[in-house]
């Protein structure tokens, strides 16, 4: 069986000759929740736009068993769901629900059928009150989720979500949890946010210069301190050995 | 009611108008207004009678009278200079609680005052018995271009975002000891005008970015799409019907 997501050598380099992404090697298996980390500005977003074809570099981009080329974009992008940071730019309808029709309506879905898919992408983040409101009114909480169901529509095999819990108070954190670990797909979750990886993703990948410079299970990636500092990154104060 | 999704304009309740589908209101407010822009000035009864509609309208819309003169103030702006043409414009001189004016002048402004009012007040019953996007969703079935509804939808759907980022700049500046009282005070506000034009476009790309990624290929799906009937779009005929009948009548007897 092919993995759910394979990345071999994928460069890309700015307009402006500045390089984002210098060679990045992932595969990812099905059905995995693997935590993407990496300080600000490693390529993270930018590896994020590239596996559903919105940036298209150099190398190779293969989705269960599918290579992304110019003939299967639409494919592609009905098989991985992108999550945007900021909700907003995810949210561009007048209602919710309009907003969650948008991805299956571009699939050619209409009428019945079109109602069923966005219902039942509402019921699965528990957001089925907030059909008929419009994005602007909605908290940071109920954002993420409407931006969450609008991916979910399309029925992806994989869901590519950046930062998601930036914005959220503690509660919204713990249901945004609770909604991922209820779906039954393949994750990729970029985030700063460790305990929430730990808490998630069985596998962790720190991504750096543009490159993979570190992958294994979780619990390790977060133990090895001169691993994370090399990289920017540490447990928050009360998760630390020396503070716990 | 409502849960939010309406805007200042609209008035939510439930009326035969309200129910009526979008392209059958835009449609008879436009050849309405038409009928009225085009009627003579001289008939001075046939305004009267547009006025009637507009009343009886309000009345069965249930957007109420009320609501519809306070929302016409907004109109007053507009039309502040009609009010000045009698007393600028030459020609034969009439007196008018005992002052001198210029008779030409003060047809040409009754023309504008009662054709703005009237056009106005159609616009404010249609907004009042329309949601935004069913607006957007009814020009779209009259054919207006795809490219003009998205950018007044996303104009609409982005303005609220635009404003609070101005608002919290505004801030930031105060915070920093800027509270401008005079002109030469304006630079940073027109920097920060460019800086709003950059995050706007920068947000632009990233809408644009999220609508690729969920398969958009430059035309947006029609999810508000409704056939009106027979009945319907009869229905939506009589106002501009009664109007241009106004309008033919009144250009006959003047």
């Amino acid at each position: 069986m092919s993995p759910a997501l394979e990345v071999r050598g994928l460069r890309f380099t700015y307009p402006d000759g500045r390089l984002a992404l210098g060679g990045i090697e992932l595969t990812v298996e099905e059905g995995q929740r693997v935590a993407v980390l990496g300080p600000n500005g490693a390529g993270k977003t930018t590896l994020a736009l590239h596996l559903n074809g919105i940036l298209r570099g150099s190398g190779s981009i293969t989705v269960d068993g599918l290579e992304l080329n110019d003939d299967n974009l639409d494919e592609i992008r009905r098989r991985v769901g992108l999550v945007f940071q900021d909700a907003n730019d995810q949210l561009f309808m007048p209602t919710v629900a309009e907003d969650v029709a948008f991805g299956p309506a571009n699939l050619g879905l209409a009428g019945a059928e079109l109602e069923e898919r966005v219902a039942a992408a509402l019921r699965q983040v528990n957001a089925a009150d907030l059909a008929r409101r419009p994005p602007h009114h909605l908290s940071g909480g109920e954002k993420r989720s409407a931006a969450i169901a609008t991916a979910l529509a399309m029925e992806p095999q994989m869901l590519v979500l950046d930062e998601p819990t930036s914005g959220l108070d503690p509660l919204g954190r713990r249901e945004l949890v609770e909604t991922l670990q209820a779906l039954d797909m393949t994750l990729l979750i970029i985030t700063h946010d460790l305990p929430f990886a730990l808490e998630l993703c069985e596998r962790s990948v720190i991504v750096d210069g543009g490159e993979v410079v570190a992958t294994g299970a979780t619990p390790d990636i977060l133990a090895n301190d001169a691993l994370l500092r090399r990289h920017r990154l540490e447990m928050p104060f009360g998760f630390r050995k020396d503070n716990a | 009611m409502g849960a939010g999704h309406t805007h200042a304009l609209y008035v939510h309740e439930h009326s035969p108008i309200h129910r009526l589908p979008p392209q059958v209101k835009i449609a008879a407010a436009v050849l309405f207004v038409f009928s009225v822009a085009v009627t003579p000035r001289e008939a001075i009864w046939a305004f009267a009678g547009y006025a009637v509609a507009i009343a009886a309208l309000s009345r069965i819309s249930r957007v109420g009278l009320h609501f519809l003169l306070i929302r016409l103030v907004g109109v007053v702006p507009f039309i502040a200079f009609a009010f000045l043409i009698p007393f600028i414009a030459s020609g034969q001189q009439v007196e008018v609680l005992g002052i001198s004016v210029s008779q030409e002048g003060l047809q040409a402004a009754w023309n504008i005052i009662a054709k703005a009012t009237i056009g106005a007040s159609t616009s404010i019953l249609l907004a009042g018995t329309t949601e935004i996007p069913d607006i957007l969703a009814g020009m779209a079935r009259l054919k207006v271009p795809v490219v003009f509804t998205s950018i007044a939808g996303f104009m609409i759907r982005y303005l609220g975002l635009i404003v609070d980022e101005i608002g919290r700049m505004r801030v930031a500046m105060t915070a920093r000891g800027y509270d401008p009282r005079w002109l030469w005070q304006a630079k940073p506000i027109a920097q920060s005008a460019g800086a709003m034009f950059i995050r706007s476009y920068e947000r632009g790309e990233r809408v644009h970015d999220a609508m690729v990624a969920r398969g958009y290929r430059g035309e947006m799906p029609e999810l508000r799409r409704r056939e009106p009937t027979v009945r319907e779009w009869l229905l939506g005929a009589m106002l501009p019907l009664f109007g241009i009948s106004v309008m033919v009548a009144a250009m006959v007897t003047t």
